[in-house]
Parts: C-alpha cells; sequence; structure tokens
C-alpha cells in the first residue's frame, strides 16, 4: 500500500506539469460548461452536451491518461527505476489508476453539477460514470502495457479511443452504426443516460457491459503477459 | 558477499555470459572492466534479479538471486543509464517519490543531496540539470536506502574529469563504511583508480582477474623504463637480462653528465593488458 501510495503521489505533482496528460481531464468539463451555457438551440434535448461530453470524457479520458503516463514510464526508464525498488507491477498500477479514476470522477462531478443535474438523478448518473471509468483504466492500461514508447501508445490509443467514444454519437444518426454501437460498453451506458433524470439500464445493456469489462480485462492480463511493465 | 558460479545467460543463440564466476568480499570495490557488449550491464542486470539467467548459481549477502524478495531487493542500490528521472519533478521530488517506497524519512533526502553535492539544486527541476549533475542525482538515488550492496553501471561514463573525481570520493566513502560496491566501466583510469579486485570481460567470458596493479605487472613482459632528460627528450629502455647491462651503462652516463630529469617504471596499463588478451580496445 506504501508503494500505491508513493505513486499516487508522485502522479499528482508529475500531472501538474504534464500538458499532455492534463489536457485529458479538463477538456471536456470546460467544453461541456461552455457549450451547455453559451448554445441553446429550441427542441434540443434536455442535459443534450452533458450526456453527450460524459460520454466522450468517459472513453477519452482515462484511455489516453493511462496509455501516456505508462508509456512514457516505459520509454524514460523511470518504470524500471521503480520495479527495482521493490514497487510491485499491481501497486504502480492501483496508484497511477486510482489517481486516474480520482481526476476523471472531480472532472465529471465539476460538469453535472454545472449542469444543474438534481441530487437524485446526480448520484444514478456518477454509478454509470464511474463504471465506464473503470472499464477505460483497463482498456487505457492495457495500451500502454503494450505500447513500448509514447509515440507507439499515441498510435494504439487513437483508434481504440475513436471507436468506443464516436460510436455512441454516430449511432444517433445512422441505424447501421447504432447496431454495431450496442455491443459496446460506451453506447450501453449512453442509452442508460438517455434520460438523464430517470437513470435505467436494461438486463441486455448490464450483460453487454460487463462482457465489454471482462473481455478488456482479459486483453489487459494478456498483453500484461506479453509486454510486462518494463520493455525487458 | 556476493557469490557468483558459473552463470551464463543467452539471448536466442547468442551467448552473452558464458560461465561467469567470481567472490566478492563485503567493502570492496569490484571492477568489471570490458569494452561495450561485453556483457557488464547484462550481468548487473542478472545479480539484481532484473534478468533470469540460464545455468550456474549466485548469492548475494547469501541468499539465492533466484528467490530475492522485495526486502532483498531494499538492499541494492542500483545506478544504472536507463533508470531514468522524472525530468518536470524537482531533485528533492524526484528522491522523495522513493524515499516513500522505501519508507526514508525526509531528512535523509538532503543528506543525501548534499553527499552528491546537489543540495543546492534540490528545487529545481531535472530537465534542467546538466548531464554531471543528473547522474548524480541517480547516484543519489541508488545511496537514499542505505544499500549493503551497491550496483553502478558506467557511473561516469561521458562525465567530465572534476564530476567524475566527486563521484569516486563518494564511491570510496562507501567503501569505507563498509558497501560492497559492484562497478562496471570501460575507462581504465577509473578502474586502476577505484577498484580493489577487477575482472576483465570479452565477449562475455573472464579473460583474466586480479587487483588492478598486480595484473599490469603480471603481462609487464617488456619491462622497460623511461628516462626523461634535462632536454626533454624522452627515452625508453629495455630491463630484461639482455639490455640491463646496456640501460645501466646509459643511465649511467646521464647522471654523470648531469643530465637526468626523472626515471619511471614503464609498466602496461589496463588498456595494454586487455589488447595483449583480447585483441581488441577498451573503450570503444
Amino acid at each position: 500500500m506504501r508503494e500505491a501510495t508513493a505513486i499516487f503521489r508522485k502522479q499528482v505533482l508529475d500531472t501538474r506539469k504534464n500538458r499532455a496528460v492534463l489536457i485529458q481531464f479538463i477538456l471536456f468539463p470546460i467544453m461541456t460548461i461552455v457549450m451547455s451555457n453559451a448554445v441553446k438551440v429550441e427542441d434540443m434535448p434536455e442535459f443534450f452536451y452533458l450526456k453527450l461530453f460524459s460520454i466522450m470524457y468517459m472513453a477519452m479520458a482515462p484511455i489516453v491518461s493511462m496509455s501516456a503516463i505508462i508509456s512514457e514510464e516505459k520509454e524514460k526508464g523511470t518504470l524500471r527505476a521503480l520495479m527495482m525498488s521493490n514497487v510491485s507491477p499491481a501497486s504502480y498500477l492501483l496508484g497511477v489508476g486510482v489517481y486516474d479514476f480520482l481526476c476523471c470522477l472531480i472532472g465529471t462531478m465539476l460538469m453535472s453539477k454545472a449542469c444543474g443535474l438534481d441530487d437524485a438523478a446526480w448520484w444514478k448518473y456518477m454509478c454509470v460514470i464511474m463504471t465506464g471509468l473503470v472499464i477505460s483504466i483497463i482498456l487505457g492500461a492495457a495500451v500502454g502495457v503494450l505500447a513500448k514508447d509514447q509515440m507507439a501508445a499515441t498510435s494504439l490509443s487513437v483508434p481504440v479511443m475513436c471507436i468506443f467514444t464516436f460510436l455512441p454519437m454516430m449511432a444517433q444518426f445512422n441505424g447501421t452504426i447504432a447496431k454495431i454501437a450496442k455491443f459496446f460498453y460506451t453506447q450501453q451506458l449512453y442509452l442508460a443516460l438517455e434520460d438523464i433524470n430517470h437513470v435505467k439500464i436494461s438486463t441486455e445493456g448490464l450483460i453487454i457491459i460487463a462482457a465489454n469489462a471482462i473481455v478488456i480485462l482479459a486483453f489487459f492480463v494478456l498483453a500484461f503477459r506479453k509486454e510486462g511493465l518494463t520493455n525487458e | 558477499m556476493i557469490s557468483v558460479m558459473d552463470v551464463s545467460k543467452s539471448f536466442g543463440s547468442k551467448k552473452v555470459l558464458d560461465e561467469i564466476s567470481m567472490t566478492i568480499g563485503d567493502g570492496e570495490i569490484f571492477g568489471l572492466l570490458g569494452p561495450s557488449g561485453a556483457g557488464k550491464t547484462t550481468l548487473i542486470r542478472v545479480l539484481t534479479g532484473q534478468l533470469q539467467f540460464d545455468g550456474g548459481a549466485a548469492t548475494v549477502n547469501g541468499k539465492d538471486i533466484r528467490k530475492l524478495t522485495g526486502a532483498d531487493k531494499k538492499k541494492f542500490g542500483v545506478m544504472m543509464d536507463d533508470f531514468g528521472l522524472y525530468e518536470r519533478l524537482t531533485c528533492y521530488q524526484n528522491l522523495k517519490v522513493f524515499a516513500d517506497i522505501y519508507g526514508v524519512g525526509d531528512a535523509e533526502i538532503m543528506t543525501v543531496l548534499k553527499e552528491v553535492k546537489l543540495e543546492e539544486a534540490a528545487k529545481k527541476e531535472v530537465k534542467k540539470l546538466s548531464k554531471g549533475m543528473k547522474e548524480r542525482l541517480r547516484l543519489a538515488r541508488a545511496l537514499l536506502s542505505h544499500p549493503q550492496v551497491l550496483f553502478l553501471d558506467e557511473p561516469t561514463s561521458g562525465l567530465d574529469p572534476q564530476t567524475s573525481s566527486e563521484i569516486h570520493e563518494i564511491i570510496k566513502k562507501r567503501k569505507d563504511a563498509g558497501t560492497i560496491i559492484f562497478l562496471t566501466t570501460h575507462n581504465m583510469t577509473e578502474a586502476e583508480k577505484l577498484c580493489d579486485h577487477l575482472v576483465l570481460l570479452n565477449e562475455g567470458k573472464i579473460v583474466e582477474r586480479g587487483e588492478p596493479k598486480e595484473l599490469c605487472l603480471r603481462y609487464d613482459h617488456q619491462k622497460r623504463i623511461e628516462v626523461v632528460t634535462k632536454d626533454g627528450e624522452c627515452i625508453s629502455m629495455g630491463m630484461n637480462t639482455a639490455s640491463a647491462e646496456e640501460t645501466s651503462r646509459r643511465i649511467e652516463a646521464f647522471l654523470r653528465n648531469g643530465n637526468l630529469r626523472t626515471i619511471h617504471s614503464k609498466e602496461p596499463n589496463l588498456e595494454t593488458v586487455f589488447m595483449e588478451l583480447t585483441g581488441r580496445k577498451l573503450e570503444v
């Protein structure tokens, strides 16, 4: 636990000066607040921007930030130094993962509160987002573990992020895409937020989300077994 | 004490370590001298448990290195070139990360920073440090946990003489405190100056071992001396049986004429020894 706490503290200090990661945590909350207040279109569904950007944030920020943090540490050899100092891979991933989760959680809280979501709906909304964040963090960690350096991490994370982020958005305009998108956790969580004041997930949705979580976890385990954490 | 018995390691079909054996006592500076690609870094990786080896046995302080626990690893200080630093954090923050991991107090961070003469740069971001300062910070990180064994992989590679000398002093102080120092280098001057015992490594094999001076004397086949006259002329003369009489006559003549400035014995250095044994240069 001491090791994980040390990694968490390191991440707090480091991210303040790491613009590439920092922007991931603040971009969507700012966009949501600005768009919700600045762009008012007649007949626009309630909390339209909040729903849309929450899902994009939930998928994009953890995938990009986790993969960027892990791949940078692999590339620069700081992870090797940590492993030699008796930090286990589990402690490292826990420290970074919890940090990533909390940053995204704060961002989500800010954007939802700023949009005026009432307390009863807010708790359910947060549960939906937290579920998505955990899955996205595992996916981001898998990408980071697979990538040997930051450039490889970007090449890998961009397509992964695009699939999970943009499918729910595209599914609104195209029936074929909607049929494919429904097999992804982001789409199911988006559907759960459709009526944000009465969050509801169908049994089919729950099964798909659980299946996504299992597949992504298996993908992470395979990536970790293949590459490990230190490019060795 | 470190004990290595017939340790071998291959990467694919390439044998990187070939039945390496050595023993290193407490409070000793042990040098592994060899050119790039000789297997020095691989041996450090093996001994610190970062890399599994294929055959043989090795123990550090009596503990089988295949069975090293986290607590055992905390007794090692490792300084390697590819162990990076957090560039966006300050020197102090970099050490704080590892102090938290080791459970070492904050006061110790400043002590170690003083030891490596970085106390004034404590609040400076690592990316703004010179190469020499970064190397000293890497060393500080290795020293932070008061290790019983210090593994240093080319600690002064590419550094200016002043910084190298400062790092040598720190290493000597730790040796005097009883720490085992395991050092790899391709710098023969560093090896001669620092090491109590040396192993010359080439293409994964030990080609020679011993104390630096004793090694040089062992390969002193030519037995030559160098005479510098008052005119500044430098004359090399043989001292073996065949040339001894002639040499003695010439020195006598220089003394008689008052034309002698200095006389030095001219043993081979480690570079020459290595060349003789392998046909390769050390600093490649």
